[in-house]
Formats: structure tokens, sequence, C-alpha cells
């Protein structure tokens, strides 16, 4: 087991309803703990329904969904980004 | 590569206050030219924008905008080299950010600001959300930022 912080922001932190929690996972990259998040509650499932909507950053720097998360900490989800 | 100027914050800033004191250090560094951009919040086509707010990921922001603006630095020529970016609440026509880059002719620094642009775009983490009359929205991304970054990965 390995424990996580993950960190939602924008639509998926409204949607989950919380900016951070501490997750213990058993997954070996983000698309294994996206289908763990989605197997907890409805809110995660409606957060994670479209993948292509959702982009994953680990120790802050963006990743694919199935990059090792060997040693990451800090998992981010997040929409595509809208800024400048 | 010359000076490398990351900002994020909340307050509002001069863009011409900001500008003056960038193109003092442009010319120290011996640059020729400076090249500029500056995003503005901009009201709906037919007016109603009440707020624009802008949610970022503190730390991986910083990172983030380093990393584009060294990236730059690795395909130009540049002297000095300015981001700034705001985040939280911002009224209609209150400047967004500014871009400045600096470099010994004009043709690296429109590149790099024309790069940073597109990569900050698509490549940093801020989200805008809009507030009108009818509630709040967040503003989708475009395919065509996404599409932007294709122009800069060739060779």
């Amino acid at each position: 087991m390995q424990s996580l912080q993950i960190v939602y922001f924008a639509w998926l932190r409204e949607r989950i309803g919380l900016p951070r929690e501490t997750w213990e996972t058993k997954a070996e990259t983000p698309a294994e703990l996206v289908a763990e998040l989605a197997a907890r509650e409805d809110r995660y499932a409606l957060a994670f329904s479209d993948l292509s909507a959702v982009r994953v950053a680990l120790d802050q720097e963006l990743a694919d969904f199935d990059a090792p998360l060997a040693g990451v900490r800090e998992v981010a989800f997040f929409p595509p980004m809208t800024g400048g | 590569m010359g000076d490398l100027q990351i900002r994020v914050q909340e307050a509002d800033f001069d863009p011409g206050a900001l500008l003056g004191d960038f193109h003092q250090l442009a010319a120290r560094s011996g640059a020729g030219a400076v090249v500029t951009f500056t995003g503005l919040v901009r009201d709906l086509p037919g007016g109603g924008l009440h707020a624009m707010e802008i949610e970022h990921y503190p730390g991986m922001t910083e990172k983030a905008l380093t990393a584009i603006a060294e990236e730059a630095a690795g395909r130009w020529d540049l002297g000095p080299v300015l981001i700034l970016h705001r985040y939280g609440l911002m009224r209609p026509e209150e400047p967004i950010m500014m871009v400045a880059t600096a470099s010994a002719h004009r043709a690296a620094a429109f590149a790099a600001a024309d790069f940073l642009m597109d990569y900050l775009k698509s490549r940093a983490p801020f989200w805008k959300k809009e507030t009108t009359e009818a509630g709040e929205s967040w503003v989708a991304a475009k395919a065509e930022d996404e599409a932007a970054l294709d122009r800069w990965r060739q060779g």
C-alpha cells in the first residue's frame, strides 16, 4: 500500500467536493487510481466519467494516465488548463 | 540566458510600470528588441461579465512557468524574460497576465513571446471561471490552444 495526497482543481474539486485528501492505494498508475476512486462514490464516478476532459500531474509534473505511481507523493487531477 | 522573472500573484498590476522596469533591464542586458503581451479580462459578447476568477495550483504553477521560460531560453538567444500571471478575482478590463521577452533582434523576441503564450495556455495550471447574471461557469479549453503547440514540435 502507498499513501498518496490527492488534490483536485476547478470543476473536479467542485464535483468531488473537496480540494485534497489522503488515500491509501495499491494502484500502480493514475488510471488504476481513477478506477479505485470512481468505485468509491457516485460523485467520484461522475467527476471521472470522461477522462478525455481530465489531466493528471504527479508530484506537480504533467503525466500520462499509464505513468508509474511508484515513489509519487502527490497526484493532482484537473481539467484542461485555461490560463493566459 | 538573461534574468528570468516569474511572478504569480493575486494583486492587480500596472502593465506600464512593469514594462518600464523591463525595458531598463533589457537595455542593460544589451537587448535591442523587447516584445510584450498583456492579457486583459474582456467582457462577454453582448456584455454581462461580472467577474473572472482564476484558480491555480500553487507550487506546480511556478515550476511549470519556469520550465516553459527555460525551454524558450534554450531555443532562442534571449535577454531577460518576464512572466506574470494573476489568480483570484478580477473585473472586466483588468490585466490578467503579461509576458515580456528581450533579445538582440526582434525575430527571437517575437518568436519567444509567441512560444511562451502557446505553452502557458495549455501547460500552466490555471483555470478560469466566469461569473455572469446567470451564475458561474468554468471556461472550457479550446482545441486550437492544444493544436497551437504542434507548430513548435517539428525538428
